[in-house]
């Protein structure tokens, strides 16, 4: 089935305009979708009998920068060709063009898997999901400025290591501290 | 009782206590990276690290004596390998294990601290890429030695 074949059959439940296929330079089926019908699509991909693309392998971003737009998402999907399971296997990479402020409509509500995915691509792109469910960085500390595999953001950063203040406790804080620790453990 | 009969043995405190220190230097099980990998090749029994004292890793930092930073340190690890070092009683030892711990190695980038002298102050640095487990035991012979020079009450 290639990505031709893929459109045909989305189109019965989407519309066709929004969808474009292209030649990839490894034969992979590839299909570019309009940003706005991402989650349509997805849902299609994954429930159109024919189709079943019931396994999100890997979702990615990639920084074009300096073109406009900046960003594509892409989406690699499988279909695993059981009974029941889209009637031959397949593969299919789904992408999107997306702006460089541009908010990127969230997939997890199709395919759970892609939750933390995307909590990557906005803690390393800086691509912000709507309707995610838990979106903050997943891989960098919390409190870490910029978003380090942009393209313009500098391969070195020559910031002062971050540590911790050490806890200054007084003995009064520390023997309440203790006192309570007790009580907990007592009404256990 | 004659004086040669006498078994005194004299000697200064500073002696008595540096040896006990540098005869069992105790490291904290803290691995960061493949360096790790030849910490523990040192520990075993080929290259025996007991030899030398220093074979009891132990699971706390309260009960350490040496800190080995085997391997490159990020700078979301750094807290906490501060924090480690801080629970460590004095008399306290580091080892920077390497060329990631001691100046960033290959990863001369944003995630990575060029040189964990940084966040702590080391003793002896180990080159390598991961330095052999006999260098490692070498670098602890120096800080054997240099635990020998030092003031035990300074």
């Amino acid at each position: 089935m290639d990505s031709t074949a893929i459109i045909d059959v989305l189109s019965r439940t989407v519309p066709a305009a929004g969808l474009e296929s292209v030649q990839a330079g490894d034969g992979m089926p590839t299909i570019y979708v309009a940003l706005d019908q991402l989650v349509d699509t997805c849902r299609a991909l994954r429930d159109i009998p024919e189709l079943r693309f019931a396994f999100l392998v890997d979702l990615l971003p990639v920084d074009y920068y300096p073109r406009e737009p900046r960003f594509e998402m892409v989406y690699l999907l499988a279909s695993l060709g059981v009974a029941g399971f889209g009637d031959t296997p397949k593969r299919l990479r789904v992408k999107v063009r997306v702006a460089g402020d541009a908010v990127v409509p969230s997939i997890s509500s199709v395919w759970p898997a892609a939750a933390w995915s995307e909590r990557e691509a906005y803690d390393f792109f800086g691509i912000n999901f709507s309707n995610h469910p838990d979106l903050r960085r997943i891989l960098m500390p919390d409190d870490w400025e910029g978003y380090p595999m942009r393209k313009d953001y500098p391969v070195q950063i020559k910031a002062p290591v971050k540590t911790y203040e050490p806890l200054q406790v007084s003995q009064e804080q520390f023997v309440a501290n203790v006192q309570a620790t007790r009580d907990r453990a007592r009404k256990d | 009782m004659s004086d040669e009969e006498v078994p005194v043995l004299l000697t200064t405190v500073d002696k008595v206590v540096n040896w006990a220190r540098r005869s069992s230097i105790w490291p904290v099980t803290f691995g960061l990276a493949c360096c790790a990998i030849e910490m523990m090749a040192m520990s075993a029994s080929r290259y025996d690290i007991a030899r030398f004292g220093a074979e009891v890793f132990r699971g706390s930092p309260r009960q350490s004596d040496l800190m080995i930073v085997a391997g490159r340190l990020s700078r979301k690890m750094a807290p906490v390998l501060r924090r480690i070092y801080d629970q460590m009683p004095e008399p306290k030892y580091v080892i920077s294990m390497g060329a990631c711990a001691s100046v960033g190695g290959v990863f001369d980038n944003y995630a990575i601290v060029q040189g964990v002298d940084q966040v702590v102050p080391v003793d002896v640095f180990v080159p390598g890429c991961p330095p052999r487990p006999e260098s490692l035991i070498y670098g602890i012979v120096q800080l054997q030695k240099k635990i020998d020079r030092s003031k035990a009450f300074a």
